[in-house]
């Protein structure tokens, strides 16, 4: 601490740091990045543990056998869902009641802002039924959820159907001590959502639903179940939830640790584990999953009905049952069993699950990087933005001392004028955002009416239009600040104080993301932070105007389309990559409405302004 | 002031049932050993296809023992362990139920005595007693080692004193609270271990009667347990001349048709209990088994068949029922044991209880939350008020100004409100409301509330299990179906007089609510350690600098001079030439 007190050593290394500062911030960048893609390394990664002892050493015995019964229950269930052109209620209603559960139906309805393409539906109205299991001798305090959509077409009968067996067969149990819930939604999330919020009572998304008529206490966990063929070859585990939120760990552990019993292939993010990670082939591998996990939860979207729950503080996870060439095929039964397996060791549980970590990545099952390991990646990236911040904080202080000779009268307020302009372009690429936030979805109508264009295509060119439209600001500002003042040591002066504002902004908006999604902060700080590290008015414009606006928000977007599509093996050309793009952008902007998903307001309300804010560096002068 | 009047006579309609206690008591039989003994089983199929068995003992006992200097030291039936709190605490009537599991009103209709989940205990204490806290900190903790069960819990953070939902069933008329004690523990549980200790306290123990049923590998191998004590003063005989006591026992448990049935639907005493009934207990005046058989023959078969039949009015419904007089030997037949089989035909559907009621936590998050009170008026044209008793702990932070009370997406203003808002640590909230609720309807109760953070040494030892919110009561005079009969008789069986009915149209009763569990923000514990390093970190390198920056006094250093110009100086200053600088 002799630093604060010590102004020679101060100025030392103050020197230092600025001196120092280019390479340091290379060095950082690129250990950030080393360090992230060391993550996927698997001496670096720790083995996955079951934390929690009430779900740990004792194992139970699985004697689920009706998976034949639920093939054909699933025949019986697809001729009743083709005949009612949708959800059969009635038939539900009744095969969960001759199965002993108390049965209750809630509808729902729900206007899209504007039509899904992807889904084809705008208006959507719905029933879900869902039957509760009472547990022996106890008082409706706690519940656990099955749930399984039920998809339009020939998908996810046999899931149902395999609900209704477990149902069957969890009735004449004696052991349970939870509820447990046994809900088929229909129109997917839109229905866990309205269940969800029929459940909890509340209403953040403007659903219209019926209240519900039974309820079970507190919910403490969920699993949920797509299924759409008779036998399977592997069993995916689907994580990531609404704002990138995980389940408890320990939920993807017993998920592991049954399959590893029953003997079932099971996978994440679609992909195996290999064994061989001292080879090169094998840390690709881990690096994918890994990536692919990053990216999925960097978008914020609910990747399964389980995503919902999260926010109610439910720990779930949704099971996804693969078909694919391979060999090795499992049935419905050890499906069966593998679920009541994970249902008893839930039903044991004491406590919520809180045991194990919240915020993890995986690169395979049985690996996992927790935050403590994960975060120092970020965290090399973010400080870049600091000592950006630092430099120019003592550059800031070095001049104005000594030129008072001969900015005689403005030297002595340079500040007040200072923070007026640089509140000018502040606002104003706020107000953009607000502006592309806003309009998308108010101006639609009148779009169609103006364009041949689709609602959906409207809304998204708008978003894309207004996007482009904040590229033409500076200029606006420019003229500002030129009336203002005229002095070339004033200008400098403010471009800085912009540009400092603009670092602290952008690092205290990373930082925020990072803490609560970590994907999508360390995404966006990978793309922004070299160029709002660099960017400064003395600079080529085109080449930079070009470089900025490759790695602007949106085009992290469109990389992320690609990259993803590259690792689901599954690419893209480039129009198709387009294509997606845009329904990316659809997509978002409907979790938002039809869900709460944060990632557009936080794009459109603040990194987006804030990267316009360097944009108007670029063009200060 | 009307509406304070008609609450005023609503009360009084509800509670001030003294005179129809006296009514029941017509059923003790005058000429009689005057300390007497009957036990009663009531078995009754429910519609859902479970089946409800409730035990009842009754002891009477001929003394008076709160009387100023009389000694009691004879126990004859009664268990002298009951007896000696009485006369110890000066209770006036005492009420404890340990209950595993919640009662399905949509499914089973009504019991005949209701208990909440966990253990409920209620006390009246004599008018005599001055130090009330003192005497019920010691009941609990006497009766938490009588019935090996956690009452020692019981203190003031979660016991009340309701001003009106809690009355006395028994003689004499006290209405002043202060002498009533109220407590429930949600997340007691109850086995074997609270089985035996009762059964110790019958008579004939569980060597003979119906108490050789009472097997704990079956009764808790059930969809519904509940054990219960009810101790208060009665009238000895028809004039009242002389008082008693009453000791009832009272056990209800359902069994579940389809998980111990494997799919046969059929039933015995044999399945139910692993056990037949042989004999009565020999100090019985009375011993009877009781079928329902009100939906016979449509619902289901039962044998052997007895012609000995009896009708009752319980709980606003006209029954039959079949009896088995275990006092004649006859009932037990040729293989001198009786086995009552009982063969489902139907299938049932969901009942709709005249009144019934259910409770839930809405919202989410851990700051915030609001409790909604469900309460159903199934009755197609007839209005009643009900009494509302909710009692919660202080660590849920009401928000009486949010209390909202809708029927039929209309305001229902309470008639009669009691609020006692809560003392951190010290005692719970105790909200009463008298609400009208109009036929055919639903009434939604609903309050606001905030969860408070707890010091650390006060969680649980599991905190993220969450909290438990004891049931909230609903008391109700609901209109009958049948005219009740008030003139009771001799042969009225034991389940349908628990309650005194003093009007011939409604009959009264209590539903308990489900518990809630509420999850409050609760600290990683696992990081005390980390926070203390961390904190003592941050204290000794922060603080220090700090308070050395604060403290010191600064200075400009001035440069030291070479060694050669402090020399020059020396030789300046003795010569008296300017120095160098």
């Amino acid at each position: 601490m002799g630093l604060l007190s010590d102004p020679s050593r101060r100025k030392v290394l103050t020197g230092l740091l600025t001196r120092l500062n280019t390479p340091i911030c290379i060095v950082c960048y690129l250990a950030g990045i080393v360090w992230f893609m060391g993550l996927a390394f698997e001496p670096f990664t720790l083995r996955t543990y079951m934390s929690e002892n009430a779900m740990g050493s004792t194992m139970v015995e699985e004697r689920f056998s009706s998976g034949e019964r639920a093939l054909s229950l699933a025949k019986e269930f697809d001729a009743h869902k083709r005949k009612a052109g949708g959800m059969p209620v009635e038939w539900l209603v009744k095969a969960m009641q001759s199965r002993g559960l108390e049965v209750f139906t809630q509808s729902f309805s729900r206007k899209l802002p504007f039509p899904d393409e992807n889904k084809e539906r705008y208006m959507v109205r719905g029933t879900n039924v869902y039957g509760i299991l009472r547990a022996p001798r106890a008082p409706r305090t706690e519940a656990l959820v099955i749930t399984a959509p039920c998809s339009p077409g020939n998908t996810n009968n046999q899931a149902v159907a395999l609900l209704l067996a477990l149902a069957q067969y969890f009735r004449n149990q004696i052991y349970w001590a939870k509820d447990i819930i046994f809900l088929v939604n229909e129109h997917d999330l839109i229905g866990t959502q309205a269940w969800l919020e029929g459940y909890h009572h509340t209403n953040i998304t403007g659903m219209e639903y019926s209240p519900l008529q039974g309820r079970a206490g507190s919910i403490q966990a969920a699993l949920s179940l797509e299924l759409s063929s008779d036998v399977i070859t592997s069993l995916d585990l689907v994580l990531e939830g609404l704002n990138g939120q995980l389940p408890n760990l320990d939920l993807a552990n017993l998920f592991y640790a049954f399959c590893q019993k029953l003997g079932v292939l099971c996978t994440i993010q679609g992909k195996l584990q290999r064994n061989d990670w001292d080879t090169a082939e094998g840390y690709t591998h881990a690096a994918q999953t890994m990536m692919l996990m990053v990216l999925k939860q960097a978008c914020g979207r609910s990747w399964g009905d389980h995503g919902l729950f999260l926010r109610y503080h439910i720990e779930a996870a949704s099971v996804r049952g693969i078909n694919s060439f391979r060999h090795y095929k499992t049935d419905a039964t050890t499906i069966g069993r593998l679920l009541e397996g994970m249902v008893r060791k839930l039903n044991n549980l004491l406590e919520r699950l809180h045991q194990s970590y919240f915020f993890y990545l995986l690169p395979s099952l049985s690996r996992f990087v927790s935050i403590g390991y994960y975060m120092p990646a970020f965290g090399l990236l973010a400080v870049i933005l600091l000592l950006r911040a630092l430099d120019l904080w003592v550059h800031l202080g070095a001049p104005a001392l000594a030129p008072s000779c001969h900015c005689f009268s403005v030297s002595l307020q340079p500040s007040s004028p200072g923070v007026l302009t640089v509140l000018t372009p502040v606002v104003i690429s706020h107000l953009t955002g607000v502006a592309l936030y806003l309009l998308p979805v108010h101006l639609q109508e009148m779009a169609v009416e103006h364009f041949p264009v689709s609602e959906t295509e409207a809304v998204v060119l708008t978003a894309i239009a207004i996007y482009t439209a904040g590229l033409a600001l500076p200029h606006n500002t420019q003229r500002y600040t030129h009336r203002l003042i005229l002095m070339q040591f004033i200008l400098r002066y403010m471009f800085t104080l912009l540009k400092l504002t603009a670092l602290l902004y952008l690092a205290v908006l990373l930082g925020c993301t990072a803490l609560i999604n970590f994907s999508l902060g360390f995404i966006l700080a990978v793309t922004l932070v070299p160029i709002t590290a660099s960017i400064t008015p003395h600079m080529p414009k085109a080449l930079y105007a070009l470089v900025m606006v490759l790695l602007s928000p949106a085009f992290t977007i469109l990389y992320c389309v690609f990259i993803y599509q590259e690792l689901i093996e599954a690419p893209v050309s480039v129009s198709e990559g387009w294509m997606l793009f845009l329904s990316v952008i659809s997509q978002g902007i409907l979790d938002h409405a039809l869900y709460g998903s944060l990632v557009y307001p936080l794009l459109a309300l603040f990194i987006y302004p804030c990267w316009l804010m360097f944009w108007n560096i670029l063009f200060w002068n | 002031c009307e509406i304070k009047q008609l609450s005023d006579c609503l009360i009084r309609l509800l509670l001030d049932r003294r005179d129809g206690t006296r009514t029941s008591e017509a059923l003790t039989p005058a000429a009689a050993a005057r300390d007497e003994f009957q036990e009663e089983l009531v078995i009754r199929p429910l519609h859902s296809g479970d089946i409800y068995a409730s035990f009842q003992f009754r002891t009477l006992w001929d003394t008076d023992f709160l009387q100023e200097g009389q000694k009691v030291s004879h126990y004859r039936l009664f268990p002298k362990s009951l007896g000696q709190v009485l006369s110890k605490f000066s209770v006036r009537e005492l009420h404890i139920s340990f209950t595993q599991g919640f009662w399905r009103t949509m499914q089973w209709g009504q019991p005949f005595i209701p208990s909440p989940p966990g253990a409920e205990l209620w006390v009246w204490f004599h008018d005599t007693v001055s130090d009330v806290d003192g005497n019920w900190k010691e009941l609990t903790n006497v009766l938490s080692g009588i019935f090996c069960a956690s009452l020692n819990f019981i203190d003031l953070t979660n016991t009340v004193q309701p001003s009106a939902s809690f009355k006395p069933l028994g003689l004499g008329n006290a209405t002043d609270h202060r002498f009533l004690r109220y407590a429930t523990l949600p997340r007691e549980i109850v086995c074997t271990e609270n089985l035996t200790p009762w059964k110790k306290l019958l008579p004939c123990g569980s060597k003979a009667g119906l108490a050789v049923l009472l097997k704990s590998e079956k009764l808790f191998h059930s969809s519904f347990h509940s054990q219960a004590v009810h101790i208060r003063p009665v009238c000895q005989d028809e004039q009242c001349t002389s008082k008693a006591w009453e000791l009832r026992q009272t056990l209800n448990v359902v069994f579940d048709l389809y998980t111990a049935g494997q799919g046969k639907k059929e039933w015995s005493l044999f399945k139910m209990f692993s056990r037949t009934l042989t004999e009565a207990c020999p100090l019985a005046t009375s011993s009877k088994v009781y079928v329902d058989i009100t939906d016979n023959p449509e619902l289901f078969e039962l044998s052997p068949a007895t012609p000995l039949l009896s009708q009752a009015v319980v709980l606003g419904d006209r029954r039959t029922y079949s009896v088995f007089d275990l006092t004649r030997a006859e009932t037990f037949g040729q293989l001198r044991s009786l086995n009552l089989l009982l063969r489902w035909k139907g299938d049932g559907e969901m009942l709709r209880p005249l009144l019934h009621a259910e409770r839930y936590v809405a919202g989410f998050g851990l700051q915030t939350g609001e409790i909604h009170t469900v309460i159903y008026n199934n009755h197609p044209y007839r209005a009643f008020p009900v009494l509302l008793m909710d009692s919660v702990p202080w660590y849920l932070q009401l928000y009486i100004h949010t209390l909202t009370v809708t029927s039929k997406s209309r305001d229902n203003k309470p008639s009669y409100i009691h609020y006692q808002p809560a003392k951190d640590r010290h005692r719970p909230h105790l909200l009463e409301m008298l609400i009208q609720l109009p036929p055919h309807s639903m009434t939604e109760v609903t309050v606001q509330f905030e969860r408070a953070l707890l010091k650390w040494t006060e969680y649980t030892p599991d905190p993220n299990h969450g909290f438990y919110v004891g049931s909230s009561v609903v008391s109700a005079l609901v209109p009958s179906m049948v005219a009740m009969n008030t003139n009771f008789t001799q042969d009225q069986p034991l389940f349908s007089s628990f309650v005194p009915v003093k009007e011939e149209s409604s009959y009264f009763v209590r539903v308990y609510t489900e518990p809630l569990l509420v999850n409050l923000p609760t600290p990683d514990f696992s990081m005390p350690y980390n926070v203390i390093c961390l904190t003592c970190t941050v204290v000794a390198v922060g603080y220090g600098s700090f308070y050395n920056l604060l403290t010191r006094t600064f200075q400009v250093d001035e440069p030291s001079l070479p060694l050669a110009k402090r020399l020059a100086n020396l030789i300046r200053r003795i010569r008296g030439v300017p120095l160098l600088t």
